[in-house]
């Protein structure tokens, strides 16, 4: 097998530096640290952001002297947020979320620590690739905080930054070097994007230790194959369209722009089409959300079935769903689009396929809570926030149905119905995705054990505020609300629902000091956790027979043989678990 | 002073959570229990909390619901908005369902399956009928609602009629206009080449091309005299030389814009109106959207009726009101009731107050208010093509 060829190039040891050790690093549990703390420090800016349009929302025109304390008199005048600025919140907080914290934040950290202990493999097919995809991540995320300092301020178009408002600096402030910034930083990303996700795949599909079949690696593998092969087909097309963008923002090209007087001028450019870019945007877009959503589906299989101590329900149906899920996230993008004037029979078409993405999700649903059934459920935090991972996936889920029927999409289209949707089911199902696999792969990410006390309390606090942020926002949609509205002082009609912003705004101070709770229990647990023993949970998954203190190869010796598949829980008298390095008995079957 | 303040109150907060966990931790080492250890108070603890929270979410959502169903958007003031808020109805009641079914069964499991001792967990790895199941009922029901959500999107897609009220409303930054099709029912053709502060729409007409040919020649000659003898330095000379290149390319748009004969006058008995349209009750009305300068989006919720305004393109939407805003008011028991037109697409800083008032009203006053309304001919000050134009069609 290829993991034996491999082990030999690591045979003779060298020398590590601390500059190679710590910064430089090749090694695959180093780059996962790296990824991990980077999204963490993005994640916290990404969130104070939303705090401070929060604030706006709930108390709309009063003054907070912390937004200037924070935005200067230029962005928050006497403690008021500034219009413009609310904008450029509004987009970086959604930019640095989806891209920074849930795609390069989950899949750099989770791919690269588990990928190769998970296979049995020395570490990843290329170690130098791999640093490279980490330095780039890490360059694009300064920058992309780099230009919250821009003159003009950040990116302001939403994180969508549909032309022509991205493309002309006539049109608004954070349109000029913000814009900038943010496609160079994001032109960036992807490069780092690919190179990760090119790397997940070779590893996987080559660096298998001896009996590691496809149909026995666990579903947090699959997840994170599939979301790889999603990344390398849809990330491309979204550098093209941010290529073609940056053309028409300064080689005075018209890919995207046509027939347009802005600021007291007829701009020259003819025959460009703003929906092109949205077709480029949402069809990287949509298989986005999955590229998020799956490897938190993936490290909630592992983490139910562990602490169900039960096998997963329906083991090759959540690879098929997974597979299933893959294939359709690449042909229902028209759904972001059903009110930009596209043909309405192609819209028909969109409206067919995405509903059908439903089915695999049920399935994938309904086998979790399958798995949960009899089992013998220990709640460590990890095991909590999968569960509320499970509950949000299907809470945000079921309005996806409705927003999906293009016929009844153009009432909520928009509208705060959808940032309910998304929120809950892609933003909640998500960070839920990665405080489990942070809880649960703690003690394999730094040897020692976070809090769980403090979990319990982080996890309680967060469910309550993250439900109390997004579920009153249905009814805003309902009543009409858009998205993406400074205030609603304007219009009569919103009188009656806006009360219901005062209630959110408050949940979100909550929320956001909860995570206060998190921050202190990770960096605290890094220095002085109570010390990890080899498999803290009775896991059966190859990860837990590494030594506790990272080696460079990850085993000593040879490389692990894999004899069953890793959901053997309860399925023996003498103990609950059975690792997959234990053969099976005379006779036996694999499952 | 606050500032301060605020971080000394932080860096307290983080000290005495770090004592507690410190003397929580000391507690733990002396009664040897261990953070992987999961201690069956904690499982019933947590067990308990999943029943508590199940509660306590349901109850969030009924008075939610309760308390805020009379303040949705009121009943549909469209024809096909009736149907959609039928369909809007049958799928919430149903996603609800679904909700309710799936959190209660989880929820419910994760209470009742705790760890404790005495209970062993089942090997179940799999069944196929409990997944054909699961994969069978979704299936069905989403078919359903795909056929019905489809008939009603082909019928709100659909052409519209003939003797439809014909209305364009135009968006740029931040403010929308309506513009109406004459007597003659047609909207004359408009190009972003033509707009100006007395022509917003750019509405071309012969004599608006053959103006705005001249105006360029103008200045392209006083640009071009101005490079030949003044001293200037070289910036400026660059954008001069930018400039007149300009204008030689609008003005190869503008030639390459041909009108047909019946096309010459057809804008002058347009009507543009600002801040506040009426539209007929009963009768149909097809709305086309352009842009000016970026998308914006027409959004009328109480006509359950949405579409983008893109600039280089036209779009369309038609709907039929029902209700006049005079029934509304009624209804809604609110008499400062407006329908409203809203821009839905980010579109820069003031984007949240990008409105106009929509007034339903009967066709007789609708007839009144739109004769009441002046023609773009009027407000160019040439009475004289509105009322040639009239007599034309007259005849």
């Amino acid at each position: 097998m290829a993991g034996t060829v491999h082990a030999e190039g690591h045979a003779h040891h060298h020398e590590e530096t601390f500059l190679t050790k710590w910064v430089f690093s090749q090694d695959h549990k180093m780059i996962g640290r790296q990824f991990l703390v980077t999204a963490v420090v993005m994640a916290v800016i990404a969130m104070m952001m939303s705090v401070f349009f929060r604030l706006q929302l709930g108390w709309p025109g009063e003054s907070f002297g912390i937004l200037n304390t924070f935005l200067g008199d230029k962005w928050a005048p006497d403690g008021v947020l500034d219009r413009n600025m609310y904008l450029a919140l509004v987009t970086m907080h959604g930019t640095i979320m989806v891209f920074f914290v849930l795609t390069g934040g989950l899949s750099g950290t989770f791919s690269n620590l588990l990928i190769p202990l998970q296979i049995g493999a020395r570490d990843m097919a290329s170690g130098f690739l791999n640093m490279l995809s980490y330095w780039l991540f890490f360059l694009s995320s300064v920058i992309m905080v780099a230009s919250v300092f821009a003159e003009g301020g950040p990116a302001s178009g939403g994180w969508t930054i549909y032309p022509p408002l991205s493309a002309l600096p006539q049109a608004m402030p954070g349109s000029g070097l913000g814009m900038t910034l943010w496609l160079v930083s994001m032109a960036i990303f992807i490069a780092s994007s690919l190179l990760g996700s090119l790397n997940y795949i070779v590893t996987i599909l080559n660096l298998r230790t001896k009996g590691m079949k496809m149909t026995r690696l666990p579903l947090t593998i699959w997840a994170f194959f599939i979301t790889a092969v999603l990344g390398v087909l849809s990330f491309p097309v979204l550098l093209s369209a941010a290529l073609l963008l940056i053309m028409d923002r300064s080689a005075g090209t018209a890919f995207y722009l046509s027939d347009i007087y802005i600021a007291g001028e007829a701009l020259d450019a003819t025959g460009g089409s703003p929906i092109l870019f949205q077709h480029l945007f949402w069809f990287l877009g949509h298989p986005e959300v999955y590229i998020v959503m799956l490897p938190a589906l993936g490290i909630t299989s592992e983490i139910i079935a562990t602490n169900s101590r039960k096998p997963i329900f329906g083991y090759r149906a959540m690879i098929g769903s997974i597979l299933a899920i893959g294939f359709l996230s690449f042909i229902v993008w028209g759904h972001h689009m059903f009110v930009t004037g596209m043909n309405p029979f192609l819209g028909s078409v969109f409206v067919f396929t995405t509903l059908l993405i439903a089915i695999p999700s049920a399935v994938k649903a309904f086998n979790y809570i399958t798995t949960l059934w009899k089992g013998h459920i220990v709640y460590t935090p990890a095991m909590l926030f999968s569960i509320g991972l499970v509950s949000s996936f299907v809470t945000g889920g079921v309005t996806g149905i409705i927003l999906a029927d293009s016929a009844l999409d153009i009432n909520v289209h928009d509208t705060y119905f959808v940032v309910a949707h998304f929120h809950i089911v892609m933003g909640l199902s998500a960070i839920f995705g990665m405080f489990a696999g942070v809880y649960h792969w703690f003690p394999k990410l730094f040897g020692r054990m976070l809090n769980t006390k403090l979990g319990y309390a982080h996890f309680w606090v967060t469910i309550v505020s993250a439900y109390g942020v997004f579920f009153p926002m249905h009814y805003l949609g309902l009543a009409g609300a858009p998205r993406r509205y400074y205030e609603y002082s304007e219009f009569a009609m919103f009188d009656q629902v806006v009360d219901l912003n005062v209630m959110i705004s408050v949940f979100a101070i909550i929320g956001a000091a909860a995570q206060g709770i998190f921050l202190f229990n990770f960096f605290y647990s890094i220095f002085k956790g109570q010390v990890a023993v080899q498999n803290p949970w009775k896991s059966n998954t190859l990860e837990w027979t590494t030594p506790v203190k990272h080696i460079h190869g990850n085993w000593e010796g040879e490389l692990p043989t894999v004899h069953r598949w890793p959901y053997d829980y309860s399925r023996y008298e003498e103990q609950d678990y059975m690792p997959q390095t234990v053969p099976l008995k005379e006779g036996e079957e694999d499952h | 002073m606050s500032k301060l303040l605020l971080l000394a109150v932080v860096v307290l907060v983080v000290i005495a959570i770090a004592q507690l966990t410190k003397v929580y931790e000391l507690g733990r080492r002396l009664k040897k229990q261990r953070e992987e250890e999961i201690s069956v108070a904690n499982n019933r603890l947590n067990a308990n909390l999943w029943l508590v929270f199940m509660v306590f979410f349901y109850m969030f959502f009924i008075v939610l619901s309760v308390y805020y169903s009379d303040k949705m958007l009121p009943e549909a003031a469209s024809e096909h908005g009736a149907n959609l808020d039928w369909l809007m109805g049958l799928n919430l009641l149903l996603v609800t369902a679904v909700f309710f079914v799936v959190n209660t069964l989880l929820f419910w499991f994760s209470y009742k399956y705790y760890g404790k001792p005495g209970r062993k967990a089942v090997f179940f790895p799999h069944d196929n009928k409990l997944e054909l199941l699961w994969t069978i009922v979704p299936t069905v029901v989403l078919a359903g609602i795909i056929i019905t959500g489809l008939v009603a999107w082909n019928d709100i897609t659909d052409e519209a009629e003939e003797d439809a009220v014909r209305i364009e409303l135009y968006s740029k930054q931040f403010d929308w206009t309506a513009r109406y099709a004459g007597q003659d029912q047609e909207l004359g053709k408009a190009s972003f080449n033509f707009i100006s502060g007395t022509n917003p729409l750019g509405i071309i007409t012969q004599e608006a091309i053959e103006n705005k040919l001249a105006e360029i020649d103008e200045n392209i000659k006083s640009k071009e005299s101005q490079l030949e003898n003044e001293v200037m330095s070289d910036a400026v000379e660059k954008d001069t030389e930018v400039a007149v290149r300009r204008l030689y390319a609008q003005r190869a748009r503008i030639n390459s814009l041909k009108l047909a004969e019946n096309e010459k006058e057809l804008g002058y008995d347009d009507k543009i109106v600002k801040a506040e349209f009426h539209i007929p009750v009963n009768r149909e009305v097809k709305f086309t959207f352009r842009s000016q300068d970026v998308i914006h989006s027409a959004y009328m919720p109480h006509f359950r009726a949405q579409m983008n305004a893109v600039p280089g393109m036209t779009t369309t939407f038609k709907f039929k009101p029902t209700i006049t805003t005079d029934s509304m008011r009624t209804i809604t028991g609110n008499e400062d009731f407006n329908y409203t037109l809203l821009c839905n697409k980010i579109c820069g800083a003031a984007h949240y107050n990008m409105k106009m008032d929509i007034i339903v009203e009967s066709e007789e006053d609708y007839q009144k208010w739109l004769s009441g309304q002046k023609t773009f001919a009027q407000s160019l000050g040439l009475e004289d093509k509105a009322e040639g134009l009239a007599e034309n069609l007259n005849k």
